[in-house]
């Protein structure tokens, strides 16, 4: 230790990474527009890259209007619900895991994603019941607005039941157990509700925890990307209090942030996102646990004005990829994306935390 | 020189201060108090005081990271609880004993999280935000390993990098709780040092609360002394060693204060009287060597009889030793001084 004088001596430019954070940023872009790309061609009817990306960039119609119409009703949709809901599921993973300053922590740390699954089993149940089931029977199980308000309900709830708690608790250690305790008697719920129901209602409840990104179109899509767009712009604005979070919350505290309140705001934006997303497409699981460490690792930085960001392309890229891997290229069969997700992101996972012995994995 | 001028405005006080926590039934518990206390711009105060007598307890509340349980305390002359977070953040900064798991984070971007409360909603850096975050890496000596991410530091390091992150915060107010803990000697005097400078240069108040007795008592301009009891005695070091204050906070069977070295004494011979002759650094690290194998120096005449090499033949010269029954002997080193008197009092009397 040097007892220089405390005068400020010649500035060397602290920014020196960020060259390196740009080009991985735009390299970021450039994987999310390719898999875009992707996504749009493949699938059970094999459409050339050329032609779509004719069709993406609006430069007249298809040879065919089968090819115009699988390209701008089905595959576009879905491709842009893959990247809205990596993008959000990603972020809210991101948000968790710094708040609570734990590794593990994602967006089913607060039981929001137990919750949509509750609402979704209400409605079923009522439907059994009462023979109302017309609405989710006759549209489809992703395609219905009841399936996705009772989904958002069920989510809003738990998170209001989380805010509330939350502005008791001061620890966020405590809080997160909290999240646990909510998110494990809204499962035990759903499964006291499973043993009591005929095996139809079970199984079209399954069918929904499988995720399904296709039957999320029009208004559905604009919905869907409003709040996640909200809950990002949320997000964005929280980077510099979840940067003095990464110290613990007494740090926090001296460095000037109201801690209650950007935790507010924070679990908020989780809210949003992670309820939001599991309302339109089901459980997506994994993506909100594996992207934020890939983002560091990639980045190789822990502020949030960079990895906010990151998280968010990294997130549409790999849900856009496990979509691609989903239509088993070559094959007429479809996989569950909550299934490719989960299979494709643990052995990732693992990757990135057993290549670095020496790092703690935060 | 430093004396703390009446007509500035002290940079922290207390009135009436207990600090504690607040029980969920019955009446809160408090730890100690109540206090008068005040800091002033430019001095550096170490807290001292034996385990558990709640000196992180009152570092804690003064810092604001948890309530007082009662009284009212003052921050740059403005009441604590009137101050928004960031105003409050721009008054005092404070360094914690809890570890900071921040592994991904590297020694620059931590430092730099000092500067949040100067900065804009984005976080954006002025030519100014730089040059105190460098200052701040420079003073602690960290800009060595400022591109290192913090999981890769040792106890020791980490701790220089949350006083550089304390230091680029730019307070007029540090409160610093048992920084020196993770480091090596070399290490705890220069962090004290650069503490004093900062004090005497800048102006800054600095609170220090740690177990460097005989360091703090070296390098604070005044010691907040709390005791056991949760009294707390406030005045120089040199006043409270005088008054006997000193050895009786810290008080303990068989543990003696010597206020004659500022030290506690680790040895409680019992051995025959030594009367040790000579002065400077071979008298005194021979008294030691003598006190550790169990015999009391003295100035006065005893049986035996020890004279230290003068300092003008120091590394060369020779110690002389006599006893009851011993001839003058020379040894050329306190290992053969030792071992001859070891010899003679072991020796069966004839």
């Amino acid at each position: 230790m040097t007892p220089a004088p405390f005068a400020p001596p010649a500035l060397e430019p602290a920014a020196h990474r960020g060259p390196r954070l740009g080009r991985g940023l735009v390299g970021l872009v450039a994987v999310v527009g390719l898999a875009f790309v992707l996504d749009v061609a493949l699938g059970p009817v094999r459409i050339p890259l050329p032609t779509v990306a004719r069709l993406l960039l609006g430069h007249g119609a298809a040879a065919d209007a089968a090819t115009d119409f699988i390209v701008h009703q089905i595959r576009l949709p879905k491709a842009l619900t893959a990247l809205v809901a990596g993008s959000g599921l990603a972020v809210s993973g991101l948000q968790m895991q710094t708040l609570f300053r734990n590794p593990l922590a994602g967006p089913s740390a607060l039981g929001l994603t137990a919750g949509a699954g509750l609402g979704v089993a209400l409605v079923m149940l009522a439907g059994g019941n009462v023979a109302s089931a017309l609405a989710v029977r006759q549209l489809g199980l992703a395609g219905s607005w009841t399936l996705v308000l009772a989904a958002t309900a069920g989510a809003a709830l738990v998170m209001a039941l989380v805010l509330a708690l939350a502005a008791r608790v001061r620890d966020n250690v405590v809080l997160l157990i909290v999240g646990l305790m909510v998110a494990s008697v809204t499962g035990a719920i759903v499964s006291l509700w499973q043993y009591f129901s005929a095996p139809e209602q079970i199984q079209e409840y399954l069918l929904w925890t499988f995720g399904a990104l296709g039957g999320v179109t029009g208004p559905h899509l604009a919905v869907l990307a409003t709040v996640v767009g909200a809950g990002i712009g949320l997000a964005l604005a929280s980077a510099k209090p979840l940067n003095a979070l990464l110290l613990g919350e007494n740090y926090a505290r001296s460095l000037g942030l109201p801690v209650r309140r950007s935790r507010t705001l924070i679990i908020l934006s989780t809210s949003l996102l992670a309820g939001s997303v599991t309302a339109f497409c089901g459980p997506i699981g994994f993506v909100g646990l594996a992207v934020p460490h890939l983002t560091r690792a990639l980045l190789g930085t822990a502020d949030h004005r960079i990895l906010l960001p990151g998280a968010c392309l990294l997130g549409a890229a790999l849900v856009l990829g496990c979509d691609c891997l989903a239509q088993l290229p070559g094959s007429q069969l479809t996989l569950p994306i909550n299934v490719v997700t989960s299979l494709l992101g643990a052995p990732v996972v693992l990757w990135v935390v057993l290549r670095r012995p020496r790092r703690s994995a935060a | 020189m430093n004396f703390p001028s009446p007509h500035s405005t002290p940079a922290l006080t207390a009135e009436a201060l207990t600090v504690g926590y607040p029980s969920r039934k019955g009446p809160p518990r408090p730890v100690a108090g109540p206090w008068q206390l005040a800091l002033w711009p430019g001095e550096l105060v170490c807290l001292l005081g034996p385990n558990g007598a709640g000196k992180s307890t009152l570092l804690r509340t003064l810092a604001g990271v948890q309530p007082p349980l009662s009284g009212h305390l003052t921050v740059g002359g403005k009441p604590l609880a009137s101050l928004s977070p960031a105003a409050r953040a721009r008054q005092l900064s404070i360094v914690l004993t809890e570890r900071v798991e921040a592994g991904h984070l590297t020694v620059l971007e931590l430092v730099r999280l000092g500067r949040h409360p100067h900065t804009d909603w984005l976080g954006s850096f002025s030519a100014h935000d730089h040059a105190q975050v460098q200052a701040a890496l420079v003073a602690t000596g960290t800009a060595p390993f400022a591109h290192r991410p913090v999981g890769e530091l040792s106890d020791g390091e980490r701790q220089k990098v949350m006083l550089a992150r304390a230091l680029a915060q730019d307070t007029p107010l540090l409160l610093l709780d048992e920084p020196t803990a993770h480091l090596d000697l070399p290490n705890r005097v220069a962090l004290l040092r650069l503490l004093h400078q900062l004090a005497r240069t800048l102006g800054k108040a600095i609170l220090l609360a740690t177990h460097e007795l005989d360091l703090a008592l070296q390098a604070a301009d005044r010691v907040w002394l709390l005791a056991a009891t949760g009294e707390l005695l406030a005045g120089p070091p040199e006043d409270l060693v005088l008054s006997g204050a000193f050895a009786a906070a810290f008080q303990r069977e068989g543990l003696a204060f010597d206020a004659a070295t500022g030290t506690f004494e680790l040895h409680a011979p019992t051995g025959p009287l030594v009367q040790l002759l000579g002065d400077g650094a071979a008298a005194f690290w021979t008294r030691r060597a003598l006190l550790r194998a169990g015999l009391v120096p003295t100035t006065g005449p005893a049986a035996w009889r020890v004279i230290v090499p003068t300092a003008a033949e120091a590394g060369l010269g020779f110690w002389l030793s006599e006893g009851p029954g011993q001839p003058p002997q020379r040894h050329s080193s306190i290992a053969a001084l030792l071992q001859a008197i070891g010899a003679a009092l072991t020796q069966p009397a004839f």
